[in-house]
Parts: structure tokens; C-alpha cells; sequence
């Protein structure tokens, strides 16, 4: 046992140590301080730019409720300045930069208001469409006016219909609870996506350049494979829940310092104790199926470039869990969701999300924690054969053929 | 007290890459293995170690089998070179050194002292993608001797070093030896295996075709070498009863004989025909025994 510390301690400390965990870390950290801070940064950018719109009212009714509308709406950074004259005048200044855009008011035939817009483009969706509903909120207001209703009967008919989700059974979230579980469940889907492929991908490479240096020969001379397969794997993931610490902390310490709104929207203060300890079991448990499969896979190649290919059946796979996961977020309660979250495979990403959106029976999560264990268990033990002879296998670009060949060469 | 290899086959599928061998070689022993690629060397080194699982036979070491528990006692030089190219000597030393039982201040003590004994005592902080060719190799011996093995197998330790480096790393292997390690190696320079072992065994398509003690297996080649300085022409000598081969060189000729008598019947044959400069009859070199056991020339 004492060697599988070794090997694990190798693989962490060189890596970590190593220039390109660091750098990245860094970057990663900076990415999600700037996400964090992503409000700060956006109003930043956009504090002084302020669209100015020229209007150009040509029935001499319109323009006052509008300014008025929009005013209503809150829309600072939109201004409206009325004009007279020319159209093509009031063009031209909209081309030369004077003005942002050009809106024309006028009346229908039945004296309800329409609009032109003129911009240089139209990329900006934001400042017409503000308008169109503010001119379309005007529009309302005169119509029903014209139709005689007071202004009582019109905010009656306005009034939202109340509509109240409620769940019947004991521990189903509420419909804000649900919400906020959505993007938490999301968030974390999405981070499991991302060190499955990293890390796996590491592994694979890590497996690969020890065969490709031949350092290899010596390594399974003096350790069992066994141990120096999982050392190497837990010595990634020690890497990797470092790093992770590392983005939590200063993610968590960016948000709740500066980031309240969307540390709100994430719902960090409605996380519950069991989405957080499942979502650590899910992701270690996952981690380790991948990753016991893609260092098996990087023993049966001899050079680092031929790792790509050689793994990309199981990143497909990896993005398909990922892929169905996006679709249960809406659908978790989808037979083809609680079936899919049965497959060891998918059960890390699907089986949390279900958790994490639903009252799942202990059962069912138990059930698919033990087919995941007994699934990483039953690859161990036959990559720990496959790795055994992979490692002593070279030639041209392997294959999954090879697995057989790794096999038998353990064999008598 | 030995290594003992008892009717050791390994079969790959179809293939029989080791046939039936038998061999004992005995503790504090410097044993040579030859032959040409593809005869079996590197499967019946990775047998020993235990990578492979013989198809028939046993091997046994002292009476045990080798296995992980016992390889703090084994050192091992793999034909393919190899190290983690970004690490610095010192680095990779203690990681190899630890897995093989070491502690760390051992190892860099160890370390030290060969690092000084091959003259690089400045590479243990350079990274070995750094170092040349030969002295990566240099770094890789420390590497499989470390540990002070009782068992050491030497896969090809010579190939690729300068005649500087050969003397280098010979005097080590004979140190090694001479303080009662156990040294198997195969090699590719008949010179090397002859210069170093005592015992030896050719190995041709996977059976050891020669096996025994260096000297007793030259006296049982039985056949002789001789070699002529003279003025006169010798080509007549070819058909000469007793000649095998005949080969004219600068000065002369090389000729190989069936036994010792014939060497008297050719002296006296030629004795009156001119003057003669030199006249010696040698034993057989073992490129002579391995080209006749293997029956092709060889590197």
C-alpha cells in the first residue's frame, strides 16, 4: 500500500508544480472572478452610453406619452429627442453619428399611432424593441380609451391571471426553490462536464507519455499495476479537487462580496446540505469511472498523439450524459430520465440532477450508487488486466481491438 | 541460492517467443545473455521480473517466486530507455528510488556517489531532457542500481554509449558483481560478454542454444582459431584437411580449424615454404561460437 501512496503523492506534487496547472488556475480563477463580477463589469462598460433617439412626431400627439412611457419603464441609458424638420435631414444626422437612431411617429387611419425606426444597422435589438413596446403600451392606452373604458377597467383587464404551482408531495421543492435548484443543478452539471473531460483527458495523456518515455517498463517492474493505476487516478483527483477549492473560494468569496444578485440567482443561500454532499459523491464517483476508463485506454496507446482518438469514443459518451442531462432540467420527472439515471454511465450527472430537482426515494439513489460502484469496481479490476499488458505493448496507433491483445499478454 | 529457470515456455497465441529453457544461474554470478533480436531475451528478462506469466515452467529466485514484494531486491535496466523527460534527475531518482523501498536520504546519498563516480555530479538538478543520449543512460543505470539489488538485469546496458562510457559503466557492472550482486545482461557486442562473464547462454528462436561456464563452452566448440603472418601465398591452405574457414587479411590469413592437431599438420606444412612472421593458434571468439550456433552473421 505503501507504494500507492507514493505514486499518488508523485502524480500530485509534479503536477501541481508543473507551469501549465498553474497558469491555468490562474486564468480559471480570473474567468470566474470576472464572471462574478460580471454586473460590475457590464455597467462599467455602459455607464456613459447612452442611446440617444431622435423623434421626428408628425401628428404632434404622441411624443409626450411616449417620453412619458418610457420614463415609466425606467430606461436611463434611453433618451428621446423630439425633432422637427426634414426626414432626410434627420437621416442624414442619424448617419453622420449625431443621433443613434431615427424614429418617425405617425397615425393610422385610425388614428392609432405606428412607427418607423431607422438606424445605421439594426444589431442593437434592445433600444427598438423598448420602444415598440412603449409605443405599444401607448397604443393600448388609446385605443381602449377611444373604446370608452376607464383607466379601472383597463388595469382590471390587464391584471395577471394568479397562478399558483403548488407540489402535492412532502418534499418537492417549491416552484422559487425549483428555480434556483435549476441553475445550481446546472452550474455544477457543468463543472462535473468539464473535469470529467480535463482531468480524464489528463490521465489518458499522463498514462501515454510515461509509455511513450518508456519510464514505463521500470514503473510496473516495482509497482503492482493496480496501485499505480489508482494512485495515478486518485492523484488526479486530489489535483483537481485542489483546483476546484481553489475556483469555489475565490468564486464564493467574488459573489458573496460583490456579486449579490447573481449569488441570489444561483440560490447559494437556499443550498441545501444534501444537493451539496451529493453533488461531491456524484462528481468523485464519476470522476473515477471516466477516469479509470481513459487510463486504461492511454495503456493502449504508445504515443501521445494517438491518445485523441483513442478516447473519443468515451467523450462522446461523456457529452451525451451531459446532452441528456440539459434535457432532464426541464423534463426530470421523463421515464427516459429516471432510466437513464440507472446507467452507470449517466447516473453521475443524471441520477444528481434528479436529486437535485426531485424527491428521489433513497432507494433508487442507493440502488444506482451501488450498479456505479460495482461498475468502477468490475473496470478497475479489468483495466488493471488491460493496463497490466497494455504497458508492455508497443506499435503502431492502438486501438479497442488492442484490449484483447492487452489482455492475453497478462495471460500465461 | 540461485536463479533458477526450470523449463520455462511462453507462448503468445500462435507464437512461442521462449521454448522450454532451463537454466540456473547461480548467486553473486555475472551472466550473459545473447542473441539475436527477436530470440527471446527481452521476454525471459520480463518473465523473471514477473511482468509476464510464463505459459509453462517456473522461475524461482532463492526457492520464491519473484513478485512486487520482492522488488526492492531486483534492479532493472530495460532495453527501451526511457525517464520522464521533465523532471530533474533528482526528482525522478528519489520517485524510482522510493518505489523500489528507498527513503529519501538514501537515495540522494546514493545518488551522490554515482553521480560522482560517472563524473556528472553538476546533473542532479538538470532535467533529463536536457542530458545527452548517453548520459540519460548513465542516469537510468543509477536508477536500477539504486536500491543496491541482489538481482540485476541489464537489458542491452552498452548500446548507444561511447567507448569512454562502455569502460565507465563496466567497471560499475564488475564493482556490482565483485560486492555479490547477482548480474544478468544481455548484450549485442560479443566482446562485451566475453570481457565480463563467466557464464552465458546464446539464446535462437526462443532455446538456448549454447548454456554453461564461458570457458567450458569455448573448450566444447572444440574447433580453433589460427592466425598466419607470412610472406609466402597460404591460399592452398583452404583445401587443407582440417581448415573450415579461411579468411586473408593484410598480413596474412585467418583460418579455423577443426581441433588443435590440425594446427601442427598446417605448421609443418608451410614451415619450409617461406619466412614466417607470426603463428598462433587461439581460442574460438565467441562471435566465431555465435555465428556457427546461430548460423548468420550478426550486427
Amino acid at each position: 500500500m505503501n507504494k500507492f501512496w507514493i505514486v499518488l503523492w508523485h502524480t500530485y506534487t509534479t503536477k501541481l508544480k508543473a507551469k501549465s496547472f498553474i497558469i491555468t488556475t490562474i486564468i480559471t480563477s480570473l474567468f470566474v472572478f470576472a464572471i462574478a463580477n460580471i454586473q460590475h463589469i457590464i455597467e462599467f462598460f455602459t455607464k456613459d452610453e447612452k442611446t440617444t433617439v431622435a423623434v421626428i412626431d408628425t401628428t404632434g400627439a404622441f411624443y409626450e406619452p411616449l417620453a412619458a412611457q418610457l420614463k415609466q419603464g425606467k430606461h436611463d441609458d434611453l433618451q428621446l429627442k423630439k425633432v422637427t424638420g426634414p426626414e432626410e435631414k434627420a437621416k442624414a444626422a442619424v448617419r453622420n453619428g449625431k443621433w443613434d437612431a431615427l424614429l418617425i411617429l405617425s397615425a393610422d387611419d385610425k388614428q392609432l399611432p405606428k412607427a418607423a425606426y431607422y438606424a445605421n444597422t439594426i444589431a442593437d435589438s434592445d433600444t427598438p424593441s423598448e420602444l415598440e413596446q412603449a409605443l405599444q403600451q401607448l397604443k393600448t392606452a388609446i385605443a381602449t380609451k377611444k373604446i370608452g373604458l376607464k383607466q379601472e377597467q383597463i388595469a382590471q383587464l390587464y391584471e395577471p391571471v394568479p397562478f399558483e404551482k403548488v407540489a402535492l408531495e412532502k418534499n418537492a421543492k417549491t416552484e422559487e426553490e425549483l428555480n434556483q435548484a435549476r441553475v445550481l443543478v446546472y452550474v455544477l452539471l457543468f463543472a462535473m462536464y468539464m473535469f470529467v473531460l480535463m482531468y480524464g483527458g489528463m490521465i489518458s495523456t499522463e498514462v501515454a507519455t510515461e509509455k511513450s518515455s518508456r519510464v514505463m517498463e521500470i514503473l510496473v517492474s516495482s509497482v503492482p499495476p493496480l496501485q499505480q493505476l489508482f494512485g495515478k487516478i486518485l492523484g488526479v483527483a486530489l489535483l483537481s479537487l485542489t483546483q476546484f477549492a481553489i475556483l469555489f473560494a475565490i468564486g464564493f468569496t467574488a459573489l458573496k462580496s460583490s456579486g449579490q444578485e447573481l449569488w441570489n440567482f444561483l440560490g447559494f443561500d437556499h443550498l441545501s446540505v444534501s444537493t451539496f454532499v451529493y453533488a461531491i459523491i456524484f462528481f468523485l464517483l464519476g470522476y473515477f469511472l471516466y477516469a479509470t476508463l481513459f487510463a486504461v485506454l492511454g495503456s493502449l496507446v504508445s504515443r501521445v498523439e494517438d491518445v485523441q482518438p483513442m478516447i473519443t469514443p468515451v467523450m462522446i459518451i461523456v457529452v451525451a450524459a451531459f446532452m441528456i442531462a440539459m434535457f432532464g432540467l426541464n423534463a426530470p420527472e421523463s421515464s427516459f430520465i429516471t432510466g437513464a439515471s440507472f446507467i452507470p454511465f449517466f447516473t453521475p450527472m443524471i441520477m444528481f440532477l434528479r436529486v437535485g430537482l426531485l424527491p428521489v426515494p433513497f432507494w433508487e439513489v442507493a440502488l444506482s450508487l451501488v450498479l456505479l460502484v460495482a461498475t468502477i469496481g468490475l473496470l478497475a479490476f479489468f483495466g488493471s488486466k488491460v493496463y497490466r499488458g497494455g504497458v508492455l505493448m508497443y506499435g503502431k496507433a492502438g486501438s479497442l481491438k488492442d484490449v484483447k491483445k492487452a489482455v492475453q499478454l497478462t495471460k500465461k | 541460492m540461485a536463479l533458477q529457470l526450470e523449463h520455462v515456455t511462453k507462448r503468445f497465441g500462435a507464437v512461442t517467443a521462449v521454448n522450454d529453457v532451463t537454466l540456473t544461474i547461480p548467486e553473486g554470478n555475472l551472466f550473459g545473455f545473447l542473441g539475436a533480436n527477436g530470440a527471446g531475451k527481452t521476454t525471459t528478462f520480463r518473465m523473471i521480473l514477473g511482468l509476464l506469466e510464463p505459459t509453462e515452467g517456473t522461475i524461482t529466485w532463492n526457492g520464491e517466486k519473484i513478485g512486487y514484494s520482492k522488488s526492492h531486491l531486483i534492479g532493472y535496466l530495460p532495453e527501451e530507455r526511457g525517464l520522464y523527460p521533465k523532471l530533474k534527475v533528482k526528482e525522478q531518482l528519489i520517485y524510482l528510488g522510493r518505489l523500489r523501498g528507498l527513503d529519501k536520504a538514501a537515495i540522494v546519498k546514493e545518488m551522490e556517489a554515482w553521480l560522482e563516480r560517472f563524473n556528472v555530479p553538476e546533473y542532479a538538478e538538470k532535467r533529463v531532457e536536457e542530458l545527452s543520449k548517453g548520459n540519460q543512460q548513465k542516469i537510468q543505470f543509477i536508477a536500477a542500481v539504486l536500491h543496491k539489488p541482489k538481482l540485476l538485469i541489464l537489458d542491452e546496458p552498452f548500446s548507444g554509449l561511447d567507448p569512454v562510457n562502455v569502460e565507465l559503466l563496466k567497471e560499475a557492472v564488475i564493482d556490482l558483481k565483485n560486492n555479490g550482486t547477482t548480474i544478468v545482461f544481455s548484450s549485442h557486442r560479443m566482446e562485451h560478454v566475453e570481457e565480463l562473464c563467466e557464464h552465458l547462454c546464446i539464446m535462437h528462436r526462443g532455446r538456448p542454444v549454447v548454456y554453461g561456464p564461458l570457458k567450458e563452452v569455448k573448450r566444447s566448440f572444440g574447433k580453433k582459431n589460427i592466425i598466419i603472418h607470412a610472406d609466402m601465398p597460404l591460399d592452398e591452405l583452404a583445401e587443407f584437411p582440417g581448415v573450415v574457414k579461411m579468411k586473408r587479411t593484410a598480413e596474412g590469413v585467418h583460418l579455423q580449424i577443426e581441433n588443435e592437431d590440425v594446427s601442427q599438420k598446417i605448421l609443418s606444412h608451410i614451415a619450409n615454404k617461406g619466412f614466417i612472421r607470426k603463428f598462433a593458434l587461439e581460442e574460438p571468439s565467441l562471435n566465431d561460437i555465435f555465428i556457427e550456433k546461430v548460423g548468420a552473421a550478426y550486427e
